[in-house]
This record gives C-alpha cells, structure tokens and sequence, in this order.
C-alpha cells in the first residue's frame, strides 16, 4: 500500500523530518516578521512577531499541565469506579 | 401566499422512510437507506425556493406551524439533510432496520425542531428526538449501555420539562402567543430563562453537560455518528432563533470551550474525548449566540454546518476502528496506521478541520466568532477561544490520530489481528466527508451565501493565516515536547454525571434499606390481620370465576379457536395463492361497492 509505504518512509527518516519542522517553525516567525501586515491587529501585544508563536506555545503548556493537575486531584478514577452499579 | 396549499415536511419522508424499513431486506433496503435521505435533501432544498409559512393548523386555541421557512433555519436543515443522507451512507451495512428507523425519526425530530414555527410545535420534536436517539444508544447492547441510555433520558426528560414550564409561563404572559422568535433577553422573565435552560441542556453547557460523553461514547458505532450531529446543533439552531445577544452565553461559551479542552486533556477513551471536544466547539457557537451580532450569528450558523461534517468525520474515523477492533481506549491501540490507513487519512482530514488549518473547513467559520468577539471588544473572549482552539489542535488534531495510529502499541495480538480498513461503505462516507471539509475550506462562498446576513468577511488575510499557523504549529511543538506527559492513561473522569448517579445509588439505598423495612412491617401486618378474610374471600371468587366465567370464557375460546382452525385450512401457504385470493377479495370488495352505489342510484 502507497500510503503505509510514505508513512514508513517518513518514519525511517525521522532526524530530516524533525529538522524539516524546524525550519518551518522559523520560516514562519520570520515570515510574520517581514512580510505580514499588522494593521488588523486588535490589540498592541499583536504587533510584536511572534506573538501568536508564543502563544500557542504557552497555551499548549498550560493547558496540558493545568489540566493534568486538575485531573490528578481526585477527577482520574479507576476505570471500575462506576462498576458496582 | 395561500395558508393551506399542500406543503411536505422533509420530516415526513423520514418518518415514513422509517416505517416502510422493517418491511424491507437486502438490496432492497440498501436502496431506500440511500434513496430516502436523498429525497429528504431533495425536498429541504425545495422547500428553501419557496420561504414563508408553511403547514399552518389551527388545534384547539392554538396555532401550530410545521413550515416556517427561512434563511436562518435553512442553513441549518440543509446540513442536517446532508449529514442524514452521509450517515446512513456509513450505516449502509448495519443489518438491524430499527437502528436506521431510530435515527431517521431522531433526524425527522431535529427537522421538525428547525422548521417549527411555534413553541408547542418546537416542544413535540425536541421530545422526539430524545425518545429516538436513546435507542442509538441501547442499541449497542452492552449492560452499560442500558444504564447510560436511562440517564440519557432521564436527563432530557428534565430538561423538556424546564422547556415545557418556560412555555407554559409564556403562554400565560402573552395570551396564547406562542411564536418562536427572538426572546427579550434584554429583560428576561422566568419563562425566558426556563426555556433558555431547555436548550442549553441541549447544547451541553456545562453543568447541564454530563449526558453527552456519558452517551456519545456508549451509544453503536454508527449511533454516535448521528447523535453529534443533531441534538447540540439543534439547540445551536433554536439559541440563535431566541437568544441571540444573550450577555450571559458569551460567558458559558467561553466556559464550554475551556472546560471540553481540560477533560479532554484526560480522556483515555478517543470516542469521549471527541464528545467532550463536542461541548468545546459548541461552546464558540454559544459564544457567538452571546455576542448576537450578525458577524457573530452568521459564525455560529457557519461553525454548526461545518462542525457536522468535521465531528461527523471524526465519529466515523474513531467508529471504524471500534468496529473493527472492538477498542476505542487509548490503551489498548497504537501503531494502526499499517493496518488501518485510510481511517487514519480521514480522522486526519477531519483533526485539522476541526483545527481551523488554513484549507479546511474550520478556518473559515471558527474565526468569525473570534472576529466577532474581538470587534465588540471582548478581548477576554476572543483570547480564550484563542487559547481554546490550541487545544483543539493538541487533542483532536494531534492525540487522537497520534495514540490511536502511531505511538506505543498497545494493542493485542486480536486487536492487531482484527484491524484493517472498514467496509466501502464506511470509507466511502468518510471520503465525501472529507472532501466537504476540504471544499468549504477552500470555497468560502459555498457556506458563507447560505448564512442568514450578508457576509462581509475575509478568512484569508495574511494576517489572519499568519496568525493561526503558528498557533497550531507551535501547539504542535509543544506536544511533541511534552509528549511523555500526555500518555494515556487507562481512568475514567468524574464529571458532572457523578451527582446523578451517585444521587441515584441514594434513591436506591432509601428503597432498599429503610423502604424495605416499612414495606417488610406492613407485609407483617397485613398477613396477622388480613389474610383469613382475604382468603375467603379468594375461596368465593374462586368458586365464581370457575363456575361463571370460565364457562363463558371457555366457551369465546373454543369457538374462536375453531373458526381460526377453519381460516387455517382455507390457506395453502403458497405466495401466489395468496396473492390470488387478496385480488380475489379486491375485486369483490370492489363490485360490492360498485353494485352498492348503482343500486342506490
């Protein structure tokens, strides 16, 4: 199958993919740097590049974290916790 | 227009497409699984050339109307059409008709809902959608399946009450005026908010929001599949019919978004974990509602249409692997993506709609909500959509395909032996979904001309693009780094569901315990101080119904019993015979009537 066999390539190349995500990562912060206009941004904060990078970021940190606190305090329960209905 | 000229429901077909089911087998089911959704979409697109009221009958004092038809409840019966005729199309294989008959009346109930007029009306096909959809749920036949199936309801029932109390005080207040349109919601009364809490019970806001992982993860394979569709968009649909600019929905929406975000963050079970991202999307379009500007209600109509198609395809991704492994916990999958491909490209498709990925479906109607918010400077809203939607991508986009198709394989050696690509049917439903969310993606005039204001509004500016990518890429990031942190884990949440049932182990216990011993004393009671006279009494009746009334029972039986035996013998059993003598008795039924009527003449 062509499918199984470009996953399979990908996978087996899987430094060059990393370094591939890399650069887009930076392309695209760079690319927010130079060429894109910011005069429908809605707030100041919004005009520095990068911005939406870093908040995605954090937003991905927190949301990860916050909730597996939240979940370790009491919410996760055995799968059997409902059992003896 | 004229009041009584001949107008067919869209839901009418259903319904009858629902009853002619268990009379039909094989192919000839197929066909109507496929032809019957068909023409209901045929019809809702008929039906849309020719807006107004429609179906108007006057019922005791009230005015009931079946066919208000305009832009706001097209848009919505349109999808709802669509999805109906993709979802049977990914159930195609299902061999048990009243699992199809239960989702087309459930369909036929969201239908009903959006082209109702007035509020009776409204309230007798929302009560029809929970009777229907419940039986997705049992369906699946496992003992939890039952208990969640009750809840479900019971649930509901509650919830159409509060509709039903909220209808009642304003048909007291308004003097019979029961028509659906826009609330007060500048100054509502307890009947606004009565029906207000109908709905969002509905649309799952939290803390009304615990019957819907409950049951969209226990409900069949193809059950789940319509049930994201249709009960929260419906009450998406009838918020934004009476609530639109309702200050407090901005702040539930908000709430909504989040809280999906954070349960779905712990969820082992995939087909949960979508049900809670169900309440975060719908979420944005209460949200949306809240604002109640035109931007805004055009995005929350938008983000209803293409939330179908996206959650619908993610159902169906997720289904499929349920339906062939058996599994749908985290857990116990992983490393799929040799056995099972194309499940894996479509949840993916389906992942980054969801996303709002630049192409699909999501970035054109997720941000007019954000966009709406941010021009009515609720920047605390529009932020935390903002951060809302990075977890959209983190679970749906990235967890979901990533634990179930790649990452560390948990399955067994059955489950691994079972796994490969569902039936044509089902990837073929899959494919058209997926080629929805790509189209809408793409052509945003094909959505945006069918919302009920003008749009004027431009997904794709530089900014606006710049903007999402690195949201999601840098979301991305972050998940690959902290990957370790979210393995799944093989628990289960608590969630709002455990007042209930907990609620319902203490009914159980006070029937038990305390109960049982009243009901054991009057027992006690009544045997001591009853029963002699009870016995003779019984001693009389019996003597009675012996000598009485068996005799002329028994005496209806034998007679009736001999006259079956005489009809027996009179058939063959052979088809054409019997076809013959129905024709036979046709015609003479049809002379008699002929003969009669020239007599009479």
């Amino acid at each position: 199958m062509n499918l199984v066999a470009l996953i399979d390539f990908l996978r087996n190349r899987l430094k060059a993919v990393i370094l591939v995500c890399a650069v887009v990562l930076v392309l695209l912060v760079v690319g927010d740097w130079l060429f894109v206009d910011k005069e429908h941004a809605h707030t100041a904060a919004e005009h520095y590049f990068g911005f939406w990078a870093v908040f995605g970021f954090v937003a991905c940190v927190l949301i990860i974290f916050v909730s597996k606190w939240f979940g370790h305090r009491g919410i996760m329960k055995r799968e059997d916790y409902y059992a003896d209905e | 227009m004229p009041m009584n000229e001949f107008w067919l429901h869209p839901a009418l077909i259903l319904i009858a497409g629902a009853l002619l089911m268990p009379l039909l087998r094989g192919r000839a089911r197929s066909v109507l699984l496929l032809l019957v959704p068909a023409l209901v979409f045929w019809q809702v697109i008929t039906v849309g050339l020719n807006p107004g009221l429609h179906g108007v009958v006057k019922f005791l004092d009230l005015t009931l109307t079946f066919g208000r038809v305009d832009k706001l409840g097209q848009v919505f019966a349109y999808i709802m059409a669509l999805m109906c005729l993709l979802g049977s199309l990914y159930a195609l294989h299902v061999k048990e008709p009243a699992q199809h008959s239960a989702a087309w009346i459930y369909v036929a109930g969201s239908l009903g809902v959006i082209y109702a007029g007035d509020f009776m009306t409204l309230f007798l096909f929302w009560e029809l959608m929970a009777f229907s959809s419940v039986f997705l749920i049992w369906f699946r036949r496992r003992p939890q399946s039952l208990g969640a199936g009750f809840r479900y309801l019971m649930v509901h029932v509650a919830g159409g009450l509060a509709l039903l109390g909220g209808i009642i005080l304003r048909y007291q207040a308004t003097g019979g005026d029961l028509t659906f349109g826009q609330l007060d919601v500048v100054n509502p009364d307890l009947s606004t908010y009565l029906i207000m809490i109908g709905f969002i019970l509905n649309a799952a806001v939290p803390p009304l929001h615990a019957w819907l992982p409950d049951a969209y993860s226990e409900a069949t394979v193809t059950g789940s599949v319509f049930m994201c569709a249709f009960t929260t968009k419906t009450a998406v649909y009838a918020l934004c019919r009476g609530f639109a600019g309702m200050e407090i929905l901005i702040v539930l929406g908000v709430i909504m978004a989040l809280y999906g975000v954070i349960y779905a963050v712990l969820e082992n079970d995939s087909r949960r974990l979508l049900a809670y991202h169900i309440i975060s999307q719908v979420g944005y379009m209460v949200a949306g509602v809240g604002l109640g500007t035109q931007m805004a209600i055009n995005g929350a109509c938008a983000h209803a249409f293409a939330h179908i198609l996206y959650k619908g395809l993610l159902f169906m991704g997720t289904g499929s692997v349920l339906y062939m492994t058996g599994k749908s916990k985290f857990s116990e999958l992983g490393g799929l993506y040799k056995k099972m491909p194309w499940a894996f490209v479509f949840t993916l498709i389906g992942g980054l709609s969801i996303s709002a990925f630049p192409l699909f479906s999501g970035f054109v109607s997720k941000s007019m909500i954000v966009a709406a918010g941010f021009e009515e400077h609720k920047m605390w809203a529009a932020f935390l959509l903002m951060l809302a939607s990075a977890g959209t991508f983190l679970h749906t986009g990235l967890k979901v395909p990533y634990f179930i198709w790649f990452g560390k394989n948990n399955c067994s050696p059955e489950t691994w032996d079972l796994a490969k690509d569902p039936p044509w049917n089902m990837r073929a439903a899959m494919a058209l979904m997926s080629m929805m969310c790509i189209f809408i993606g793409c052509y945003t005039p094909y959505l945006y001309n069918m919302l009920p204001y003008a749009v004027d509004y431009q997904p794709y500016t530089a900014y606006h693009v710049s903007e999402t990518l690195q949201i999601l890429l840098f979301t991305a990031l972050g998940f690959f780094l902290f990957i370790g942190k979210l393995t799944p884990e093989p628990t289960i949440s608590l969630d709002m569901d455990w007042f209930y049932r907990m609620g319902g182990r203490g009914v159980a216990w006070v029937s038990r315990v305390p109960a049982q011993a009243v009901d054991e004393w009057v027992s006690e009671f009544y045997r001591f101080c009853g029963l002699a006279w009870t016995m003779t009494m019984a001693r009389m009746s019996a003597w009675f119904d012996g000598r009485v009334i068996d005799g002329v029972v028994d005496g209806l039986a034998v007679s009736v019993r001999s006259l079956g035996d005489r009809v027996r013998r009179l058939q063959t059993g052979s088809l054409q015979f019997n076809i013959f003598s129905a024709v036979v008795a046709i015609m003479v039924v049809l002379l008699t009537c002929a003969l009669t009527a020239m007599t009479l003449r």
